[in-house]
């Protein structure tokens, strides 16, 4: 976001990418987005039994401009889409998004005329988490996972690389509709 | 289940006691139904594709109309609330069969079809009415009947009274041409929302609703949802070298 | 007001004489009157505003906001802290689940409802189920046991939905100690919930004609040993928030909503039983055999916020009465309609893969009755047909009266399904409530109605 955008690729950048990954993920503070179902998971997730305290997670921000991570738990309804739009682009930067629940991936079982197909279509998801809704120890397991990603997260010259690279996979890769053969 | 020679034949509680008896010779037509498997741009194999059965809705009812606490020869609860109605509606000087279209009593429970301009007066009787008193209206649900030429937009109204511990059905119909009806909100004001909810989702236009503007859709959406020739919008759904079509794209038994 | 858009551009096709006055500038419409505000005029009510001279400020609230329980967007009109018009926007989560509805069969139907309101699916189910079951005259054939299980799982539900109910409320007043609390209550019922369905939510374990399947092993003693725990948990919110004289002056004469206006709003639930009613489908209308069971009817003379959190309070008590009383009655015995033209052929089992047929089922399908499969085929892609006419089943959820209006055509498909919820009307009741009061009190007001939006929104 400043300075370690500027180093040149090297060892000292992969030393600040470290550091800078590891500060990152230890305080990630989600922002409250719970829609529907969803939301009482999470609830019950920064709750006793779970308590998303161990991983430095427990404060739920209320405003978007202290957050950095958002949660989007619930199904996405058409009126509801430009707001949360705004909301994402009220964050500061950097952000990540979880889509919790197969709503907020895919629309799930309300493929109607009221939801969005996907909260994909309005915000970019780092991590996509299957359920209806997902138990909590799938939330957790999906924020570690995003921890991981956090800790790992190149910068500067070695991100646009890895974009880069990212972008020439995807377009290598067999589209969904191409692949055949067994349901698994 | 094992003892049964033949599980799938009526039993004790098969078909025959089970369900109601059909009434075949009453009420209107809303639909008529082809073939049997929804196979309807040819290649019916199966032969019921001549198949022609039309479905009617339960019709009028004859007195008595019993209900809870019938007594002898059948007269009950809904023999009261219908003569008290038919009654105060005498008072007010109209006539209740101008009123009232027609009494249905289907299921254990008690429908009155009313005629839309009288509405707020059968309502408002309805509540004030020391022997009627209901007091509660838990909304009003819109149902769509395309087939049911005249009358498409049905408006349904449960009235509870809590004082005699009852619950009758309003039933009010409008042409999908004039989808106007009298709004309740000065009687009941809780179909406040209700009529919002119905006006967004049928287009039915509650004349007299002091905010008549949609409430679950956004504002400048087009079209009334849960209408019937309003298709449910589903997107195909791509999976592993197959598309699926939304659910009201596929064929459905008739 | 309504600012059309476009307003300058449309001028052209009017008379130049509609635009001469201000009067002229509000047009009469099909949906009421339209008012064209544009360009100059907003000098005009600029000025107008500096000259009113009150601190008349608009606060929008939500839809996504800690304190307003899912995404309800408030729209208050404060004049100083005072509230003087409170509004609500709601349609934030509409999903469209009455229309989805109609292109899946009657039993799948379950499925969808119990996600309308999320924190009281069995509730949800159970009075879809009651309306199909009238719908196919089949409400006296019902088992036993299935009607006691189902009380028994509603009952551990109220206390599920109240728990958040009074959880989350705390929460929005900042008392965090009593939404652990409630959380920590609720997972104890989560987890007799998925040793009975499997799920922890959106259970759709009532099915059309009973039950998905029967209790498992070792369920009964389980709930025993919750009701047992729960006695003991149920005194801590005594003695954290009844007597709290901060809980205490935080509700009390908050959200104040007398009997007239409940029955005007249509308030039903804690609402209407905080204003002194005891009005209770359980007791008035019963279903699923309520009227064996033993339990009181709390009520509060208060009508605040106060009288409905002891309401709730009380009524979980209750619940637990009744949860006993079910494990009493439990007798062995089937939990589907021994109609197999409805009831699902399978003897839904838990297997290896924690769900899925019975093996004697598939042993019998598979090898020795061809008619038995084709049957399963039909039932399980075709459904059952429902003959023409529709129903109305109401049950008394946590928040009120839930009440389902179910249209046949005759198919094997629901032709209209309408869900009464009581979020949904309890909610129109928020302005009564709030209007007058401080900013701060309308949370404590919408906290006492207990809104899920999945449920006013459906």
């Amino acid at each position: 976001m400043g300075l370690e955008e500027k180093l040149p690729s090297g060892f000292l950048l992969t030393t600040v990418e470290q550091a800078a990954g590891w500060v990152r993920k230890s305080s990630v503070f989600p922002a409250t987005f719970g829609l529907a179902c969803c939301a009482i998971e999470m609830m019950t997730t920064g709750a006793g039994r779970y308590d998303l305290a161990r991983f430095g997670m427990e404060v739920f921000r209320g405003s978007p401009r202290q957050a950095d991570l958002m949660i989007v738990a619930g199904r996405v309804s058409q009126k509801m889409a430009p707001v949360l739009r705004q909301v994402y682009d009220q964050m500061p930067n950097p952000k990540w998004v979880i889509s919790m629940g197969v709503c907020a991936s895919s629309g799930g079982m309300f493929n109607n005329y009221a939801i969005v197909q996907g909260v994909d279509h309005i915000v970019p998801v780092d991590i996509y988490l299957p359920g209806c809704p997902p138990r909590p120890e799938m939330l957790m397991d999906a924020i570690l996972k995003l921890h991981d990603k956090i800790q790992h997260t190149k910068l500067g010259v070695n991100q646009q690389q890895a974009a880069r690279e990212a972008e020439e996979a995807a377009l290598k890769a067999l589209p969904l509709i191409d692949m055949k053969g067994l349901l698994r | 289940m094992t003892e049964r020679k033949n599980p799938e034949g009526p039993g004790p509680n098969g078909t025959e006691d089970a369900f109601p008896a059909q009434r075949d010779d009453t009420g209107e037509v809303i639909a008529t139904r082809r073939g049997m498997f929804g196979a309807n741009n040819g290649g019916d194999t199966t032969g019921y594709g001549g198949l022609v059965r039309t479905v009617r809705l339960p019709g009028a009812s004859q007195r008595p109309y019993g209900g809870p606490g019938g007594g002898e020869e059948g007269f009950g609860a809904f023999d009261e609330i219908a003569d008290e109605l038919e009654g105060a509606l005498d008072e007010q000087g109209l006539i209740p069969e101008n009123v009232i279209d027609k009494t249905v009593v289907d299921r254990g429970e008690l429908t009155f079809h009313i005629e839309r301009e009288h509405l707020p007066v059968v309502a408002r009787i309805l509540r004030d009415d020391p022997a009627l008193r209901f007091e509660l209206c838990t909304g009003v649900s819109g149902v769509h009947f395309p087939g049911d030429k005249g009358r498409e937009l049905h408006a349904v109204y449960h009235l509870r009274s809590i004082t005699h511990n009852r619950l009758i059905r309003l039933e009010v119909s409008a042409p999908d041409a004039d989808p106007h009806i009298p709004s309740l909100v000065d009687v009941y004001p809780t179909n406040d929302w209700h009529e919002r909810e119905t006006y967004d989702f049928f287009g039915l236009i509650f004349d007299g609703h002091p905010a008549l503007t949609r409430i679950m859709m956004p504002d400048d959406w087009q079209g009334f949802p849960q209408r019937k020739d309003y298709p449910l919008g589903g997107i195909p759904v791509e999976y592993k070298g197959a598309q699926i079509p939304a659910p009201d794209q596929r064929r459905s038994y008739s | 007001m309504t600012t059309a858009p476009h307003s300058h551009s449309s001028a052209g096709h009017h008379t130049a004489s509609d635009f001469d006055t201000a009067e002229s500038l509000a047009r009469e419409t099909t949906e009421g009157t339209v008012y064209n505000v544009s360009g100059g005029d907003w000098d005009e009510i600029a000025a107008s505003a500096v000259k009113s001279d009150d601190e008349r400020i608009i606060v929008n609230m939500g839809p996504q906001h800690p304190s307003t329980h899912g995404v309800l967007r408030l729209i208050l009109e404060i004049d100083g802290e005072t509230v003087t018009e409170a509004r609500c926007g709601i349609g934030y989560l509409h999903t469209g689940i009455e229309k989805n509805l109609e292109f899946r069969t009657w039993t799948q139907g379950t499925t969808f409802v119990t996600r309308m309101d999320y924190l009281t699916p069995f509730f949800n189910e159970t009075a879809y189920c009651l309306a199909v079951e009238k719908l196919l005259g089949i409400t006296g054939d019902i088992p036993d046991r299935a009607s006691v299980i189902r009380v028994m799982l509603m009952e551990l539900n109220r206390l599920s939905s109240h728990l958040v109910a009074i959880a989350t409320g705390g929460m929005e007043l900042g008392a965090t100690t009593i939404m652990i609390y409630g959380f920590r209550d609720r997972e104890l019922i989560l987890d007799i919930y998925e040793l009975i369905t499997g799920l922890r939510m959106n259970h759709a374990y009532i099915r059309p004609g009973g039950l998905a399947q029967d209790l498992p092993p070792g369920a009964v003693d389980q709930v025993r040993a919750f009701v047992k725990k729960m006695r003991k948990n149920l005194p801590e919110y005594d003695k954290l928030a009844t007597g709290n004289p901060v809980f205490k002056g935080r509700m009390e004469g908050i959200g104040y909503l007398d009997l007239a206006g409940c029955m005007a709003t249509g308030a039903t639930g804690p609402i209407v039983r905080s204003a002194g009613l005891p009005h209770d489908l359980r007791k008035s209308q019963p279903y699923c055999g309520y009227e064996d069971y033993e339990f009181d009817i709390p009520t509060a003379d208060t009508c605040d916020s106060y009288g409905r959190f002891l309401i709730r309070l009380e009524e979980m008590r209750q619940s637990l009465r009744i949860v006993e009383q079910c494990l009493d009655r439990l007798e062995p015995g089937p939990v589907m309609v021994a109609d197999k033209k409805i009831a699902w052929p399978a003897q839904l089992a838990l297997g290896p893969d924690g769900l899925g047929n019975s093996l004697d089922h598939i042993k019998k399908i598979m090898g020795t009755s061809m008619e038995a499969l084709i049957h399963h085929f039909k039932l399980v892609t075709e459904g059952f047909r429902v003959p023409p006419g529709q129903a109305y089943a109401a049950v008394e959820s946590p928040k009120g009266e839930l009440g389902v209006h179910a249209v046949s055509d005759g198919g094997t498909r629901p032709y209209r399904v309408h869900f009464r919820d009581p979020s949904f009307t309890n909610l129109q009741a928020m302005a009564a409530m709030c209007e007058g009061g401080q900013v701060a009190d309308v949370i404590v007001a919408v906290a006492s109605i207990d809104p899920v939006m999945g449920g006013v929104d459906r």
